[in-house]
C-alpha cells in the first residue's frame, strides 16, 4: 500500500524574540494555536485556552500563530495585521482578546475601533494595516503552519507534536499534563 | 474550521477505515476529459508538460471538503510557484460544483466524474462503491502524466497540503539532477 507517512510536527520552533507568547520560556509544556480570527471554532476554543492557562499556571507557555484562511473568512487577514500592528505597539495579547470577543465585528472600522480602545498610535496602525507592513509575518506564520501539517483551525501542537484529539477542556488538560509528566525535573 | 471530534465521527473512522490502495508512483496516470463546467471539459493530457494535483475529495458541501478545499484555494499560490496546476474532482455534477465553488471562493477547476459516475475514480482505484463517492485521495502527476506520489486520507481527515508539497519539492530536486 503506497502510503505516505510524515510527522505532523512543528516544523518551525517557537522563538522568544519572534512569536506571541505567554508564560514562562521553561516551562514544562508549550501549548502553540494556528488560529484564525473569524473561525468560530477558534472563537470557542478562546476560553478554552484562558481556562486552561489558569490552571495550569507557570507550568504552561502558550504561543499564538496565525492561519487566516481568507476563503472562508474574509476579513480574518486583516485581523491578523490588525493584531500584529497591535503587536508593533506591545499591545498583542490585548488585541488578540477584542478581536476573539468580538468576532463578528471585525470589518476595517471595527478593527480601528479596538485600536482605539487600547490607546494604540492611529497614525502609525492605520499607516501599517494600509500599507500591508504585517502581511509577510502572517504569511510566514501561515506557511510555518501548512508545513506543520496544520489542516483546519484551530490546530494545535502540545511541545511540537500535533494535538489530534478533541480540544475541550478535559481532553486537552490531559493532553498537556502528560506532556509536562514527560518533562522530568521540569513539572 | 474543525469541530470537535464527536462520538459518531471517530466510529464513523474506525468503520470506514478500509481504504483503497491507489496507484503507485511509476504507474502511468489514466487519461480522462470530465467537464469542470456545463460547457467546458478538462483532459489530463492538456496538460503535459506541467505537474498536475488531483486532489480527489467525496462530496461537495461536506464540512471538511470544504476545509480541505478552501485550505487549497489559499495555499495555490504555492502550488504555481511549483509550477503545479490543482484539480478538484468529486462525483458530483457541474452545477453542485458551480455553487460550491462560487460560494467558498474556489478559483481552480472541479471536475465533475459523475456520469459514467465515479469512472475516473474507479481508473485511479479510488471509489468508494458502498459510498457512491470517491476517498479521499491525492496525486501528485509529473509533466510526462506519470505518477509520481499518491495518498488515500481517511475519509474523514483533511490530509492538508503538507504532503502534496513535499511531493512537488521532490519533484523538483529530481528534475534538476
Amino acid at each position: 500500500m503506497s502510503t505516505t507517512k510524515w510527522e505532523a510536527a512543528l516544523t518551525m520552533p517557537v522563538r522568544e524574540d519572534r512569536d506571541h507568547i505567554q508564560g514562562p520560556a521553561d516551562a514544562a509544556v508549550t501549548l502553540v494555536e494556528y488560529g484564525d480570527y473569524e473561525c468560530p471554532y477558534c472563537g470557542a476554543a478562546h476560553p478554552i485556552i484562558k481556562e486552561v492557562q489558569a490552571r495550569m499556571g507557570e507550568r504552561l507557555r502558550f504561543v499564538f500563530r496565525n492561519f487566516p484562511i481568507t476563503t472562508s473568512h474574509p476579513h480574518a487577514e486583516r485581523a491578523a495585521e490588525a493584531a500584529e500592528a497591535a503587536a508593533s505597539q506591545g499591545r498583542f495579547w490585548q488585541m488578540h482578546d477584542l478581536l476573539y470577543e468580538n468576532q463578528r465585528r471585525l470589518r476595517d472600522q471595527d478593527l480601528r475601533d479596538y485600536a482605539e480602545e487600547l490607546g494604540l498610535d492611529i497614525g502609525l496602525f492605520d499607516n501599517q494595516l494600509a500599507e500591508g507592513v504585517h502581511a509577510a509575518r502572517v504569511h510566514e506564520d501561515f506557511m510555518s503552519g501548512v508545513r506543520s501539517g496544520v489542516n483546519g483551525t484551530p490546530t494545535f501542537y502540545i511541545n511540537g507534536a500535533r494535538h489530534d484529539g478533541s480540544y475541550d477542556i478535559e481532553t486537552l488538560l490531559a493532553a498537556l499534563r502528560r506532556a509536562a509528566a514527560a518533562e522530568p525535573g521540569r513539572t | 474550521m474543525r469541530a470537535p471530534k464527536s462520538i459518531a465521527a471517530r466510529a464513523e473512522e474506525v468503520f470506514f477505515d478500509m481504504t483503497n490502495t491507489p496507484l503507485p508512483p511509476g504507474t502511468t496516470a489514466p487519461d480522462f476529459e470530465l467537464p469542470s463546467t456545463p460547457d467546458q471539459t478538462v483532459s489530463l493530457a492538456a496538460f503535459r508538460g506541467q505537474t498536475v494535483i488531483l486532489a480527489f475529495y467525496p462530496a461537495d458541501w461536506s464540512p471538511v471538503c470544504s476545509d480541505q478545499m478552501a485550505l487549497y484555494q489559499e495555499v495555490l499560490p504555492e502550488f504555481q510557484k511549483l509550477n503545479a496546476k490543482l484539480l478538484g474532482i468529486s462525483v458530483d455534477g457541474v452545477w453542485s460544483h458551480l455553487a460550491f465553488a462560487r460560494d467558498r471562493n474556489l478559483h481552480f477547476p472541479l471536475l465533475a466524474d459523475f456520469e459514467p459516475k465515479g469512472e475516473v475514480a474507479r481508473a485511479y482505484h479510488v471509489y468508494r462503491a458502498n459510498e457512491g463517492t470517491s476517498e479521499r485521495a491525492l496525486y501528485v502527476i509529473d509533466a510526462n502524466g506519470i505518477v509520481r506520489w499518491s495518498y488515500v486520507s481517511p475519509v474523514g481527515v483533511n490530509p492538508g497540503a503538507d504532503g502534496i508539497l513535499r511531493a512537488l519539492e521532490n519533484l523538483g530536486k529530481e528534475g534538476a539532477s
